[in-house]
């Protein structure tokens, strides 16, 4: 070929690409009616829900695989795949029956061995599922509708840790897929529930696809969060990863996406000023800003420099600074449970509501704080502690800190925050995160709260105190006793500062009007949405 | 000739092990930790010990090295640690996409920049000398991303021309294809062709000083035939080495036009892996966009001997 012939030819291939050529036919109205385009809150990844424990994935999992019990919208735990139960007099023993008609994606049935290996898998995996794990005398399949638990001692939350959101959930797998490994990642995806995942489609970090299981059995009452008849409306969920949240909006706008799980505060003003979008609370259970400090080192092994921070730090501050001036989506805390749950207290916690910078100085003088530096770990590619590590520098430097601000990301929060060495040996002094709502109910799936030592979440505070009263509330056999533990535990970890929380905060949904079902909660559920 | 592109194509092996040495240990003295990510906020330090483990992640520098190379020779670029898919699978899955920008956004340029570098030398001194380098600065100074908004505001959302985001496979039909790339590709190219078009003109102003540009003048060609047969073709080396130059500039744009327009490419999937570390994914993208390059030079190379007969390998 010479160079002649050479560019005739690219020309010639131009001409016929800008002649067009077929088009695809358009999706029918129907059929657009039939999907719901929804945009995440991240990229789905990974899709195992015990090995993976992110929330988008727990959020995936929900679809496709069904749980024993639901929690619904009061946070109380209800049967789901079983029909009943019953308890042995002494409190040991717990004979589960499954409903009848329950199947896999692939139309296997569910049977109580699949029930027993699921189970197993989730134990080592899940706060719960270990306390569990550590009283487990027998778990048996009696037939194939039938299983048995026989434990060493009563546990009166056995429905609450079988049916609670906090990831990981127990979800219910094929015995052949449950038999992998809690710590593996599994590669098979055969459900349980309303929705059947489409691995073919599955395009991780752009889409996920979900489709209607028609031979999902519903339970006959109405459905209320993880609880009830979980009835699909529509055909398929297409999920659409936009990592950028303009463009998100942009996409809700045009009516190219119907549903925007977590659209940023900046961005609201925007969609509301659409008549075809919709804006409301998406989670009412919200989250919870916290920054946790190294309580093995230098200065804040010394529980007088906490107190000095925890008196002194405004929690209106980092609210303001994460989501503005709308007053209606804060809270400040004066415990460390979710705000309107039935835990909930401020017993002892004034301190973490005085906001008095002169107290806190006193406090860090008569500490003895000797100017140690105070490594300050903080993730600029997450909005959330990238507020929270600003105002908190700040904080310090007014207290009379010695501030070393690590600009990072959070990869490398995630990797050096679990280092238990000094500060200036590759450790930490302090890093920020949140916490969902929904996983701060209760002490023993909220491992934030934990405080014991070497077990405890990173930041390894060890206070026999906060820890007492965890075994005090799983022992309580009613509300009021149940409260009267998490008062003491609250007072214990305020009074030791087990960690800094920096106020309440919820997040908004958005979608188009032709939308419609759509709750509140701490999971977008797709069951009862459906579209015109 | 065919032994010169023998010898340029065994020459790309040392290259590669060079760039998949570099990486390797890039990613290995990195900080970050794929097990935390995975594991969850939630999850405690043995969780997160546990799964290191799982993954391997725990065995020395050169165990692991020594794996992956082999695998590599033998045409495995190994599994994702997140999604337990092959990474050639997820190549796949996002070449296209980034494929299709990359060449739209190619053709885009070359064809309204050169020609504006010409004119531009044609009538330098004059306004359209200036607008066209004014554009070149503009194009130039003003980010990717502000770019895609403004275009993804104005054509999509106020003229409900385009869509905002997106891709369809070209499978799915020409049309829905190229809707779904003009504003990204339009996005990409603006600082392309600021750079072809500064580069065009320079070349062209050089040539036009030629004695031969005189000469055919005296011999009465026309402008046109002066410009783009004779002045154009001398200038075309050096335009070209900078298209060539350019891809690595595509590449990098790409992440940001992907992430803007929701385009799944491979520039989300590299973005996408580095935030998460997972390093086969990583490993395997940046393998592909160092033998890409090395191609593109070679290519270029060649493409010399058709734009100037003299040049001889």
């Amino acid at each position: 070929m010479d160079r002649r012939t050479f560019l005739k030819a690219g020309a010639g291939m131009a001409a016929v690409g800008a002649t067009g050529g077929v088009s695809a036919p358009a999706l029918s109205q129907g059929a657009a009616a039939r999907t719901l385009r929804f945009v995440p809150q991240a990229n789905l990844a990974n899709f195992d829900p015990i090995w993976g424990t992110q929330y988008v994935v727990r959020n995936a999992a929900v679809l496709v695989w069904d749980t024993l019990y639901g929690f619904d919208e009061n946070l109380q735990p209800r049967r789901q795949m079983v029909e009943g139960e019953e308890v042995s007099q002494d409190g040991k023993t717990w004979t589960f029956k499954l409903r009848e008609g329950l199947r896999f994606h692939d139309g296997e049935p569910v049977r109580s061995r699949d029930v027993v290996a699921s189970l197993t898998r989730w134990m080592p995996r899940d706060p719960m599922g270990q306390l569990l794990r550590a009283l487990n005398e027998e778990l048996v399949a009696v037939d194939d509708r039938t299983f048995r638990w026989r434990l060493k001692a009563p546990f009166t939350k056995m429905q609450m840790a079988l049916g609670k959101n906090a990831t990981p959930m127990a979800f219910i797998m094929p015995e052949r897929i449950a038999r992998t490994d809690p710590f593996t990642q599994i590669n098979e995806y055969v459900g349980s529930g309303p929705f059947r995942f489409m691995r073919d489609e599955w395009v991780p970090g752009a889409k996920a696809v979900f489709q209607k299981f028609d031979q999902y059995v519903p339970r006959n009452e109405p459905a209320s969060w993880l609880a009830g008849g979980k009835r699909a409306l529509i055909e398929r969920v297409e999920w659409a990863v936009m990592p950028d949240p303009a463009t998100a909006s942009a996409a809700l706008q045009n009516g190219e996406v119907d549903w925007w799980e977590n659209p940023i505060t900046d961005l609201i003003p925007v969609l509301r000023r659409n008549r075809n979008i919709a804006v409301d609370i998406a989670d009412p259970l919200g989250n919870l800003g916290s920054f946790r400090m190294n309580h093995l080192h230098p200065p804040f092994n010394n529980v007088k420099v906490r107190q000095a921070v925890m008196t002194a730090l405004s929690q209106e501050d980092y609210m303001r600074a994460l989501v503005g001036d709308d007053a209606a989506l804060w809270k400040t805390l004066g415990g460390f449970f979710t705000p309107n749950t039935p835990l909930y207290t401020e017993e002892g916690g004034e301190m973490m509501k005085a906001a008095n910078l002169e107290r806190g100085k006193q406090l860090l003088r008569e500490s003895g704080y000797n100017n140690e530096p105070v490594i300050c770990i903080v993730a600029q590619d997450q909005p959330i502690t990238k507020a929270f590590g600003d105002v908190t520098a700040d904080l310090l430097k007014r207290l009379g800190m010695n501030v070393d601000f690590v600009a990072t990301d959070w990869g490398t929060v995630g990797q050096r925050r679990a280092m238990k060495n000094p500060p200036n040996q590759g450790g930490w002094s302090m890093f920020h995160t949140w916490h969902a709502g929904a996983d701060a109910i209760n002490p023993v799936i909220y491992n934030a709260v934990r405080a014991n030592g070497d077990g405890a979440w990173f930041g390894w505070p060890n206070v026999p105190a906060v820890e007492a009263e965890v075994p005090n509330w799983l022992a309580a056999t009613n509300l009021e006793q149940e409260r009267a533990a998490i008062g003491r535990l609250n007072r214990a970890a305020v009074e030791n500062v087990v960690y800094c929380p920096t106020g309440f905060f919820l997040g908004y949904q958005a979608w188009r009007r032709n939308v419609s079902g759509i709750v509140k909660g701490p999971i977008p559920f797709p069951w009862g949405v459906s579209k015109s | 000739m065919f032994a010169y592109v023998v010898r340029r194509i065994l020459a790309t092996i040392p290259v590669m092990a060079i760039v998949a040495l570099f990486v390797f240990s890039l990613l290995y003295i990195a900080p970050g930790d794929p097990a935390a990510v995975i594991a969850g906020d939630q999850a405690t330090p043995d969780d997160v010990e546990r799964i290191r483990q799982s993954l391997g992640l725990d065995r020395p520098f050169l165990v692991r090295f020594g794996e992956w190379v082999f695998r590599i020779l033998s045409g495995d670029l190994g599994v994702s640690i997140f999604t337990n898919l092959p990474v050639s699978l997820m190549i796949k899955q996002r070449i296209e996409p980034t494929l299709s920008l990359m060449v739209i956004t190619l053709i885009l340029a070359v064809t309204v920049a050169v020609p504006m570098g010409v004119v531009a030398a044609w009538k330098v001194g004059t306004w359209v000398d200036r607008a066209v380098m004014g554009f070149a600065v503009l194009g130039f100074s003003v980010p990717v991303f502000v770019v895609g908004y403004l275009l993804a505001y104005f054509f999509a959302l106020e003229l409900d021309w385009l869509p905002v985001q997106g891709y369809t496979p070209f499978s799915q039909g020409f049309r829905p294809w190229f809707e779904n790339l003009i504003l990204p590709a339009i996005a990409l190219g603006t600082v392309y062709i600021a750079l072809i078009a500064r580069i065009t003109r320079a070349t062209m102003l050089e040539v036009l000083q030629q004695d031969y540009i005189r000469t055919a003048r005296a011999k009465g060609a026309g402008q046109r035939s002066i410009l783009f047969l004779h002045a154009l073709k001398n200038a075309a080396v050096p335009i070209v080495t900078v298209i060539g130059i350019g891809i690595a500039l595509l590449i990098g744009g790409a992440v940001v036009t992907e992430s803007v327009f929701a385009i799944p490419g491979l520039g989300r999937l590299t973005v996408d892996a580095i935030l998460r570390r997972d390093y086969p994914v990583i490993q395997g993208v940046v393998l592909l966009f160092s033998f890409v390059y090395v191609l593109v030079n070679l290519m270029i190379d060649l493409l010399y001997t058709l734009f100037d007969p003299r040049i001889r390998y």
